[in-house]
């Protein structure tokens, strides 16, 4: 632990590296996965295609993706896009399923009450429909979030920045650079995840209003 | 993709049928041992309904934790050979199993619980014959996420020298031959998909046809 004091700027890069390759794809992620959540919940084959398919891609371990990806992609080894696709492919994955029920589960009512109040599709979808569906966003933001926090650091095997870093160079040298990235791995998915539960909270303010 | 369908690289002492069995043999034992600690404690803690709390929270915070640290970290303690192995790979395991366990037994109908007392079942009696046949689909789930990490972080299991497919990908890295990385890569991601797709049918093999599931997911 005495590590992340005694070497405070290159820990602040570490964690800058580490934070840019969680976060990124959990945004691209988010932006995928709103239309096809919608588009899994208006067709039932776009369901059976999408659902499955996001299904088998989650399975796929994390170090093999980043392997993949140079000759699917055709990019370098050493680029941050190599970690970039496979978390925001991990993120599509939680998402779309709990995107595209909760659509599903709006109530036709409501639906049509924005509708006789001359609510255009678009403008509906993004007022009354999604924020229905945004408690559903966010537990899977919340899961996709930790994970991918946790998953960057495998990254750092085939020599991509972020804690992970701090792990081989410990294995080498010292065990208090593994504890500090360690640490440093955890508190900053707490933080991620509160975070993440506040800004549910204040988009949702109708689900404590009830009580 | 040349080297996976050379010839060469399927015999021999490091050749692809052995390392995929050592990657199953991690799998499989280490899913065995998890199994013995993490059903019975999921188990009680369902049936009594003491200490829920604990589970939910370890398995959430257990997401946050950078498997490669603690594999690091068990190798720097006790050496590198199959303890390090075993021991990182069962920490895995043993959350998602132990959170499946627990919430199957706490999902089975409270009504259907009561009939069994009612009809005059023991307590040891309630939990094997009918809480734990009904709460098989959640369990499964546990199962199911536990083999992924697994399989997953065996593949990572290779860099602190352990067999299994991970080989490939690092020896692969260090002597920058691309290929083989590639390769190895491409079998670990189809194992995986495998693997998942064996614990699908032996849930529909076992699972009552009254309690059609769906499973719960994690990720290594």
């Amino acid at each position: 632990m005495t590590w992340i004091f005694e070497n405070w700027d290159k820990f602040l890069e570490l964690t800058a590296v580490h934070l840019r390759l969680a976060v990124v794809p959990v945004l691209i992620g988010l932006v995928i996965s709103i239309p096809l959540g919608w588009v899994a919940s208006r067709s039932r084959v776009a369901s059976a295609v999408l659902l499955p398919l996001s299904n088998i891609l989650y399975t796929i371990p994390s170090l093999a993706m980043i392997v993949i990806m140079p000759a699917l992609i055709g990019s370098k080894i050493l680029d941050e896009i190599n970690v970039v696709i496979p978390l925001a492919i991990y993120t599509v994955a939680l998402l779309i399923r709990g995107i595209s029920d909760a659509l599903r589960a709006v109530p036709g009512h409501v639906v049509a009450a924005a509708t006789a109040m001359g609510f255009r599709p678009l403008r509906r979808f993004i007022t009354v429909e999604f924020p229905l569906a945004v408690p559903v966003t966010i537990a899977g933001l919340r899961v996709a979030m930790v994970s991918n926090i946790s998953m960057v650091s495998i990254g750092a095997l085939v020599g991509l920045g972020g804690y992970g870093q701090l792990f081989i160079e410990g294995y080498q040298s010292n065990q208090d650079k593994v504890w500090a990235g360690l640490i440093a791995t955890i508190v900053l998915a707490l933080i991620a995840d509160t975070l993440l539960q506040v800004a549910g909270r204040v988009l949702t303010p109708w689900v404590r209003a009830g009580r | 993709m040349g080297w996976l369908f050379d010839a060469e690289n399927w015999s021999g002492a490091t050749g692809i049928p052995v390392r995929l069995l050592e990657h199953l043999a991690y799998t499989w034992l280490t899913l065995l041992i998890a199994a013995v600690i993490a059903v019975p404690l999921g188990a009680y803690v369902g049936h009594t309904g003491r200490g829920g709390f604990l589970i939910v929270g370890l398995t959430n915070g257990l997401r946050a934790l950078p498997t490669m640290a603690v594999l690091i970290l068990v190798v720097l303690w006790a050496g590198i050979g199959d303890l390090p192995v075993y021991t990182a790979l069962v920490l895995l395991a043993i959350p998602p199993i132990m959170a499946g366990t627990y919430a199957g037994i706490r999902a089975v109908e409270p009504a259907t619980v009561d009939a069994a007392r009612g009809v005059g079942m023991r307590e040891r009696a309630v939990l094997l014959q009918v809480e734990l046949p009904n709460s098989l689909p959640l369990v499964f789930g546990g199962f199911r996420s536990a083999a992924l990490q697994v399989v997953a972080t065996a593949t990572i299991a290779a860099y602190v020298g352990a067999g299994g497919l991970g080989r490939y990908v690092f020896d692969g890295l260090a002597f920058q031959e691309y290929d083989q990385m590639l390769g190895g890569a491409v079998l670990v991601a189809v194992l995986a998909v495998l693997v998942d797709l064996v614990f699908v049918g032996l849930q529909r093999l076992t699972v009552s046809p009254g309690l059609r599931p769906v499973g719960t997911g994690g990720k290594s």
